[in-house]
């Protein structure tokens, strides 16, 4: 059986005929060609999979696209623009964040998620965060680390913006 | 030019420079395996064994066919590859060599041993086929454990080898070590049993492979650590010549050791593309990496020590047993484990006696290769644990007892026959105890409220196994040197290749970096090649540390060619001295006359006829490099402070600090990367992950669920101090750095858990430490 389904990915939309049983990080991967977000496991633990899902971060492995039509869905490779890597990005590269990189999309979207909705986490808070997702290489401690660089820079910046349009 | 974030004495050599692989990977725009996409691909998945030991009567693809979207499917019969078989050249009664077929041909010895490959023209269809595959089999009686292995009557795995052993040597054995023991003032003893684990990268194992009639070749894509020996193996298997095949290698997402052997599923696949002449592309499941890919680390030890009255370790006896599963692997064999073990285990001590009989079982289990370490993180738990409870016995402080035995003149040539370069032994000891006690954790450790305790693993590391040193263990195929070959072109812009095999250890930068000081340039104006058996000489890979003390000392020499090409020519133009001739600022400077590389690169291609007489044109060196001797030693000290729960047992690290030494760190960033992922990695042997079985050989950890990765929770972060004793023999004064976190920490975490147990009188020298073995052993002091 063959279903049409409409999907919305970093802002394009996207016209699919496709099985009902086709899981949105096979159609994000082989469909759309967009091969950033990885798979793992295929059964919702390791993370690697991870996208936004209206802005909250979403196991793509465990949702079937033909569920998230009329959602907005948001992939790594939304995150640079122009080429340039996002400050988060960057953050990774400076605290040597990533080793091989295959867990790294899934960090970065459960990151970027969070730190949308959490703006002033604690280290303990990111690194609970950061235990959601599975990483072989790093021990996690720089992931850790680039997040909470990451926020801090944020927090700084938008600051500094609130202290200019103050004066 | 990226701007270095810090550099050392003006060299790219010791800086943490960005890293080059880190835009690629962070925007999503790496290419691993699965990424790839070749036009009318077909997907391949294997019908699994459900016995773990059975003759294969019948294997039934009928139903497979009439799946809609099945394209082939294939039995060992219908491929008829040659099997896979490693070798050592070691009598009968030491090595009893075996064979690993493709697919299996009429027995299956494990639980997901590749029965038949199905292709179909999308992964869903190929899971469908394998549904309706009917194999018949007749179970036989399964060897579920090495005592079982052993035991008078077992059922045979392979019928060749009696007593289900494959590898059995007694070495050293030093004259008149059962008086040494007969004498002693204390003896003590180790009984250990260690987990079976998984290497576990995160990407799972994959390979593409499609015939080209342009090329006239089978082009394979796959994600290992060997390319080279991929080549020879599938070349062999499939009755092609090795420049029929082509095996490059895409990003990789981790291998730690279980790419660094052939898969049968590779070669499979790849066979059938053959067959079919249409790409095929497999993608291992985490179900069956966690089943049916190479698993490590099973052993038994049983280990005695005696020291004398104040202190001295007089002698080691040691049995070791390593249960390998089905199948040895290529091109290690399934003697890659208690060799290890036998040959290395004396490690930091001064023994003068010591003799060692290690032996590889083979069990219906999934078969093992070498995993990050390779024994290394049992034997020097072992050895570890002998220090603490001699250090009781004696009534003596385990740091103390150490600093009595500890290797401190070098070169040391030890009982096992290996002499060690020199290290900081007994500086990272001090170092480390001294940090942990400024930190204040030995006062905490007296805490009558809390369970705690401290633990230290003390421990060297061979890295950078030249061919002698891979010879001495009578590999059949001895791995060791690499060749690099280096080119400029035009523009001036440095390319090298390397027989290394990068996957997460950052080459692309670090190579660079090596280049880079040779001749003078940005690392960024020189561009790694790796992964590709067409445009690089026959290397060895990535594995057992060996990339920057073997490669990088290659990649360094090639380099070292070419700059003296590059003086010769520019001192011809400049009508100077050669001799007088430095590379400088991306050029070569004669005298007071500078000459850019670009210039000479433009004589060297577009104006051949001003070069000097007797140079040809072009700019291209090549270079190979092998470790003479033994090796270089890496050495470290880890200590860890772990607190336990009366009420639950549950073990908690509440510190970790590791003194390292690897000599010169070329990217002082990346060596801690290192460090900190394979500490997690030891962490996760020590109380977590396990492989188990039951009674008739069903894994019972199929999933995330049941295998228990460590999360960032569980993980603690890591302080890291550097020593650096440079290493006098390979090109950058640097040794490995791969493999000493995942070495040192179960050691420093068992000793750790012990020490908050020292009031109870139990002690636990088995991992992955179990929450009950804890419970139980406070609740007799409660
Ligand atoms: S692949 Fe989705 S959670 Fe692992
Ligand atoms: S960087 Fe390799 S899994 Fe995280």
């Amino acid at each position: 059986m063959i279903q049409l389904v409409e999907l919305s990915v970093n802002g394009e939309r996207h016209d699919l005929a496709i099985e009902p049983r086709r899981t949105l990080v096979d159609v994000l991967r082989h469909d759309l060609g967009l091969t950033g977000t990885h798979v793992g496991c295929e059964h919702g633990i390791c993370g690697a999979c991870t996208v936004l899902v209206d802005g909250a971060p979403a196991r793509a492995c465990l949702i079937f696209a033909a569920q998230v039509e009329g959602a907005e869905i948001r992939t790594v490779e939304s995150l640079s623009s122009d080429g340039e890597l996002n400050d988060l990005q960057r953050c990774f590269s400076e605290h040597h964040g990533l080793q091989c990189g295959f867990c790294t999309p899934g960090m970065l979207m459960l990151a970027e998620g969070y730190l949308a909705e959490e703006p002033e986490p604690t280290t303990e808070e990111i690194r609970e965060v950061v235990a959601s997702n599975l990483c072989r290489c790093t021990g996690y401690q720089t992931i850790v680390e680039a997040i909470d660089d990451c926020a801090a820079r944020r927090r700084a910046a938008l600051q500094d913006r609130l202290d200019r349009r103050a004066s | 030019m990226v701007e270095p974030r810090f550099r050392r004495d003006g060299a790219w050599v010791g800086a943490s420079v960005p890293r080059r692989e880190d835009p690629r990977l962070l925007a999503g725009r790496g290419r691993f395996v699965d990424d790839i996409a070749l036009p009318g691909m077909l997907h391949a998945q294997f019908v699994r064994s459900t016995e773990a030991h059975a003759e294969l009567l019948a294997v039934d693809l009928d139903e497979v066919h009439a799946v809609p979207g099945v394209v082939a499917a294939y039995t060992a019969a219908d491929l008829d590859l040659a099997d896979i078989t490693a070798l050592l050249d070691r009598p009968a009664h030491e090595f009893v060599p075996t064979a690993m077929p493709v697919l299996a041909r009429d027995k299956v010895r494990y639980v997901g041993e590749p029965v038949a490959v199905v292709v179909a023209k999308d992964p869903y269809a190929a899971e469908d086929g394998v549904e309706a595959a009917v194999v018949e089999y007749a179970p036989l009686e399964p060897v579920v454990s090495d005592l079982g292995a052993l035991a008078e009557g077992a059922p045979l795995v392979h019928a060749e080898a009696p007593r289900n052993t494959l590898v059995d040597v007694s070495l050293f054995a030093t004259e008149g070590i059962d008086d040494v023991f007969a004498e002693a003032h204390t003896v003590v003893e180790v009984r250990t049993k260690t987990g079976r684990q998984n290497a576990l990268p995160l990407e799972t194992r994959g390979v593409v492979a499609d015939w080209d009639d342009r090329d006239e070749q089978l082009r394979v894509q796959t994600c290992s650590q060997v390319p080279h020996q991929v080549r020879t193996v599938l070349a062999r298997c499939v009755g092609l010549d090795e420049k029929q095949v082509r095996v490059t290698v895409p990003d990789m997402g981790g291998g730690f050791g279980q790419k660094c052997v052939v898969g049968r599923e590779e070669i499979a696949a790849a066979a059938a593309a053959l067959r079919l002449r249409r790409p095929v592309k497999w993608i291992e499941d985490r179900r069956d990496a966690l089943t049916a890919a190479f698993l490590a680390r099973e052993q038994r030890y049983v280990v005695r020590a005696a020291f004398s009255a104040d202190g001295e370790i007089l002698g080691l006896d040691a049995d070791v047993v390593c249960d390998m599963g089905a199948y040895s692997c290529y091109p290690f064999t399934a003697g890659i484990e208690p060799l290890m073990a036998s040959a290395e285990m004396p490690g930091v001590y001064r023994v003068p006696a010591y003799r060692v009989r290690g032996r590889a079982v083979t069990t219906n289990k999934a078969p093992t290769a070498p995993y990050r370490g390779v024994s290394r993180p049992q034997y020097v738990m072992v050895v570890e644990r002998v220090f603490e409870k001699a250090a009781r016995a004696l009534g003596i402080d385990a740091v103390e007892l150490r600093r009595r035995n500890l290797i401190t003149v070098f070169p040391y040539t030890g009982v096992n026959d290996i002499t060690y370069d020199p290290g900081s032994y007994l500086e990272s000891l001090d170092l480390c105890e001294k940090t942990l006690r400024e930190e204040g954790w030995f006062s905490r450790r007296s805490d009558e409220n809390r369970v705690i305790g401290i633990g230290f693993a003390c421990f060297s590391e061979r890295t950078g196994y030249g061919s002698g040193a891979f010879a001495q263990r009578k590999m059949q195929v001895v791995p060791g040197f690499d060749i690099s070959e280096i080119r400029m072109d035009l523009n001036g812009t440095v390319s090298v290749t390397t027989g290394t095999l990068s996957h997460g250890q950052s080459h692309e930068t670090t190579m660079a970096q090596i280049v880079a000081d040779r001749l003078g340039v940005p690392y960024d104006r020189v561009k790694i090649v790796q992964g590709d058996t067409d445009r690089i000489t026959y290397g060895w890979g990535s594995f057992a540390s060996r990339s920057i003390t073997i490669g990088g000392s290659a990649v360094a020499a090639a380099s070292v060619k070419l700059g003296d090409q590059l003086k010769e020519i520019a001192a011809h133009l400049l009508s100077g001295d050669p001799e007088a001739a430095v590379l400088e600022d991306g050029g070569v400077r004669v005298g007071s006359s500078w000459l850019p590389f670009a210039e000479i690169a433009d004589v060297a291609y577009l104006k051949a006829h001003l070069l000097p007489k007797g140079v040809g044109p072009g700019l291209a060196a090549t270079a190979s490099f092998d470790v003479g001797g033994d090796g270089t030693f890496s050495n470290a000290t880890h200590g860890c402070v772990v607190e336990l729960d009366p009420g639950t047992g549950g073990v908690e690290i509440l510190r970790y600090v590791c003194v390292e030494d690897c000599g010169v760190a070329i990217h002082p960033q990346v060596v801690e990367g290192q460090a900190r992922g394979g500490i997690a990695q030891g962490i996760a042997g020590a109380l977590f992950e396990e492989v188990r079985y039951d009674e008739a050989g069903q894994p019972l950890a199929p999933s995330f669920m049941e295998y228990k990765v460590p999360t960032a929770m569980e993980i603690p972060d890591v302080r890291i101090e550097h020593l650096e004793t440079p290493c006098a023999f390979t090109e950058n004064g640097a040794k490995g750095a791969g493999e000493g976190g995942t070495i040192g920490a179960p050691a420093a975490v068992l000793n750790a858990v012990n020490d908050a147990l020292r009031h109870t009188g139990v002690e636990l020298d088995d991992t992955p430490v179990r929450r009950e073995a804890v419970f139980r052993a406070l609740e007799v002091t409660r």
